[in-house]
């Protein structure tokens, strides 16, 4: 019996490829596995390769390896991208009878299966079924119950009446018993079931969520992949919490109408990605300087300039830390499981209110299109702390006459000890001010004064050691503590470097590894560095953009894997190139 | 929320560094008088203001205010009333705050609706970076930056918000101050977005577009048997090159502000101190 099972299904973009592995994940969760998917889609809505890749398991996933199993294969195409995936005794399922598919060769290694995709949905009701004749298919071979698909053909299919989920478990019985009563296969593929009830969500669904437990009330975005997932999630949803979704006109405007109603007192944000955070750039400052608190997630894909728009990258982090003209304190957050870009959202809202400062929201297209499995009360909706930070006014901590000077003027950027003002709402009595991009005095006012000038920059900087001295702003870690090797990584690495890790551990090298959730302000990382032989900074970018900084900072130089090809590590791969790097360093 | 609001509460310690003989000065002027005639109070008025010399108009006036980067202002704006219906919500720039860099946000501003007032502060040229051409600066008019004339034709800015689906639009003179506080008065209780351009003469720049052409050529709608409910008569007056209208050129009464659609009833800022109740059926979802 396999522990693990890794599934495909191929086509052409629109041939409802993804609803196929949706449907076969959420069966799978139902059944008590736990399931990590992976997408491969290109910039198109119609043609072109696309596939969803499903990994399964009893125990935790969170990877991708360089294996399949089983693969449903709608196009020729789909053999030759996954050739080198397939092993010994790996199973095919296709249409045999397509006039496309009548001269396809299945690779030696492999077992071809063709099953009459489309006769077999024609007889449920309808060819358009063909895929889920597939999955039944599929099921067989690995003795997956079929009666597990129903629950989610009833979510995928329910809203189109009673009729088509009816067709569609017909059709998955269909495809299952042609397999049964046709061929008689041995494979190792049987899997097993348990009474584990997981749910499935993606990183842009766990930033959504996330938001709307804290407390976010407006959110304002421009569609762009791989971060419209935010929007789409948030819609429909944040109106039963009082809230509102607004689609702008470009990003520009949407960053602004977050800064209006943040300005406003709600808790606002915005996502996108690398080319939006281009344009929102200008509005940064704006944010930093009036202290506004703001949450702008950047979901990360290939760049630069349009790049490649679904392929994976982590080439922004230069422009998050950095991004922007002149001084802008700035948290910059980057949660590197799906689960945790629930808890860093959450977080992301306390700290933007807690310091009046922009707050990023680092994720990636690996993280943002892959579903992964967790038992519902990982996402612990009643833990979630709100926490406004220094507010004046009628029912909060601090009093509006107490932040008044002489002349009666409430002043929204006093100097403090720790660099934060009580700020208060409009509506508020007494306390009407305004605030400005140019620089100002404590009342808000322009002001070109030298030692006003100095005084409001030290004190928005001030904030960032303020949070440097009150917040756990650690690294993750796990492996061997005394290991001669260090990774350190960021981002939707973690789960392939965590899984590479008995690999290591089987060929001789033991490493520690430290994952990095807070990248400004970030811990310090000397002592692991100074304690290790060597340390390996993993990254899906060309130049190191983590290693550099960690470099500046620890002022010791670090070795780099990096990967820009387009596509996330695979926890083989990672193996494979830390061994490498490990072997040079020794030779 | 008090009748009693007087145009000086709205007025703030700053003065003004405008030009003697600005324009401006009766813009906002203007502006407060009709904040103060509606009974808007400091504390429950929010100003956004662009940038250029019509951006410092947050300065000098005393409510809640933010002046934000150049052509942005009516986005801060939208988010403003989206996440505070209780605010009124007025929105300053200029010409070239509004019908260049920020054209294309006017443009989705008018189409989205949201309840609240957009003055354009119009001397059709650039004062603060010291007369270079505008967006609305005629075709001949030389500048610094167009010695020989723009050679393109001004950007005509309430046809633009008549193509783009005002359903409020105005013009102005900042010198009639009486009528122009009417004016935007009546913006500011336009169910949807009231907009407003003000013919606010630069007087150290623009000796064309000077406060002597505009008291000699505005004609006053309220003059006329203007109905600025018929679109179509509205259209006319508004494509019409030779004449500078001030009044109500176009006024739908049936229109349907977007906030009132997609706005919350409750202003935002009042949170409970954990996840909103319901909050743990977000998760069940992804059973």
């Amino acid at each position: 019996m396999a522990s693990d099972l890794n599934w495909a299904i191929g086509g052409e973009a629109g041939d409802g490829i993804d609803s196929t592995g949706k449907i076969f994940a959420q069966a799978l969760a139902r059944a008590g596995r736990h399931v990590f998917t992976s997408k491969d889609f290109a910039s198109r809505i119609r043609g072109g390769y696309t596939a969803y890749k499903v990994r399964t398991s009893v125990d935790r996933v969170e990877s991708v390896v360089d294996r399949l199993d089983v693969l449903i294969a709608l196009t020729e195409r789909t053999i030759e991208e996954n050739r080198d995936e397939l092993v010994d005794g790996s199973v095919v399922i296709y249409d045999g009878e397509r006039t496309s598919m009548q001269d396809v060769e299945i690779p030696d290694q492999s077992i071809g299966l063709s099953v009459p995709l489309q006769d077999l949905a024609e007889q449920a009701g309808g060819a358009i079924m063909r895929n889920v004749v597939a999955l039944g298919a599929a099921a067989a071979v690995v003795d997956f119950p079929v009666d597990y698909l129903d629950e989610a053909l009833v979510k995928r299919f329910g809203t189109k009446g009673e009729a088509i989920v009816a067709n569609n478990r017909e059709a998955a019985r269909l495809g299952r018993d042609y397999v049964r009563g046709e061929f008689d296969i041995d494979t190792d593929y049987a899997i097993e079931t348990t009474d584990a009830d997981y749910v499935l969500l993606n990183g842009d669904e766990a930033i959504g969520m996330g938001a709307i437990a804290a407390g976010c009330r407006f959110y304002a975005g421009y569609p762009i992949t791989p971060a419209t997932d935010v929007m789409q999630y948030l819609t429909g949803r944040i109106e039963d919490f009082g809230g509102t979704v607004v689609q702008a006109e470009d990003e520009l405007s949407a960053i602004n109408m977050a800064l209006g109603a943040a300005r406003a007192g709600a808790r606002s944000m915005t996502a996108t990605s690398g080319p939006g955070i281009d344009l929102m750039t200008e509005t940064i400052g704006l944010i930093a300087t009036t202290e506004t608190p703001l949450v702008i997630a950047d979901v990360m894909r290939s760049g630069p300039s349009t790049g490649m728009p679904t392929k994976q990258e982590q080439g922004d982090l230069n422009q998050l830390l950095y991004g922007g003209h002149g001084e802008i304190p700035r948290f910059v957050l980057a949660p590197t499981t799906i689960a945790e870009c629930f808890d860093r959202t959450v977080e992301a809202f306390n700290l933007a209110e807690r310091y009046q400062v922009p707050v990023f929201l680092v994720s990636d297209l690996s993280m943002a299109v892959t579903e992964q499995t967790f038992p519902p009360e990982r996402f612990d909706v009643d833990s979630v702390e709100i926490d406004r930070g220094k507010v004046a006014g009628p029912g909060y901590e601090e009093s509006v006459a107490d932040w008044t000077d002489a002349d009666g003027h409430f002043q929204p950027h006093a100097v403090t000890d720790d660099g934060i003002s009580p700020r208060a709402f409009p509506g508020t009595v007494d306390a009407a001010h305004m605030t400005t991009g140019l620089e100002h005095d404590e009342r808000g006012h322009r002001t070109e004064a030298e030692d006003e000038r100095v005084d409001q920059v030290d004190k928005r900087q001030h904030k960032v050691e303020t949070a440097r001295e009150r917040e756990d702003l650690s690294w993750r870690e796990f492996g061997d503590p005394d290991a001669d090797t260090l990774v350190v990584s960021w981002g939707s690495n973690e789960g392939a470097i965590r899984e590479a890790l008995p690999e290591l551990e089987s060929r001789g090298i033991d490493v520690r590894v430290l994952t990095v959730p807070y990248l400004y302000p970030r811990p310090d990382l000397s002592g692991p560095i100074e304690a290790a032989e060597r340390t390996v900074v993993v990254e899906c970018n060309a130049t190191g953009q983590l290693a550099d900084v960690i470099e500046g900072d620890v002022l010791e130089e670090v070795d780099r894997i990096g990967k820009y090809t387009g596509v996330r590590f695979t926890a083989d791969e990672l193996a494979d190139r830390i061994v490498e790097r490990v072997m040079e360093v020794r030779a | 929320m008090s009748s009693e609001t007087h145009f000086t509460d709205f007025k703030s310690d700053k003065q003004p560094t405008w030009c003697p003989g600005c324009g401006d000065f009766g813009t906002m002027n203007g502006m407060m008088k009709a904040l103060a005639e509606t009974g808007a109070s400091p504390d429950d008025t929010f100003i956004v203001a662009g940038i250029g010399c019509s951006g410092k108009i947050g300065t000098y006036t005393h409510s809640y205010a933010i002046h934000g980067v150049h052509g942005r202002a009516l986005p801060v704006g939208i988010g403003v009333k989206m996440a505070n219906p209780d605010l009124e919500v007025m929105v300053a720039g200029g010409d070239g705050d509004g019908y260049s860099i920020g054209v294309g946000h006017f443009v989705h501003a008018l189409r989205r609706n949201v309840d609240m007032a957009y003055v354009v502060m119009d001397n059709r040229i650039y004062g603060l970076t010291k007369g270079q051409f505008s967006p609305t600066s005629r075709e001949d008019f030389e500048t610094a930056t167009s010695p020989e004339g723009t050679n393109m034709a001004p950007v005509n800015p309430t046809a633009l918000a008549m193509a783009a689906g005002g359903t409020f639009i105005a013009q102005s003179f900042s010198s009639h101050s009486q009528r122009h506080a009417e004016i935007v008065k009546e913006a500011i209780e336009h169910d949807g977005f009231g907009f407003v351009n003000v013919y606010s003469p630069c007087v150290t720049f623009n000796d064309v577009d000077t406060y002597d052409y505009f008291r000699d050529s505005v004609v006053d709608l309220a003059d006329t048997d203007h109905d600025p409910t018929n679109a179509e008569r509205a259209n006319d007056r508004i494509v019409d090159p030779d004449t500078e209208y001030i009044g109500v050129l176009y006024r739908d009464d049936d229109s349907v502000p977007y906030d009132a659609v997609r706005g919350p009833d409750q202003p935002m800022n009042d949170l409970p101190e954990g996840a909103p109740e319901g909050a743990d059926r977000l998760v069940k979802e992804f059973y």
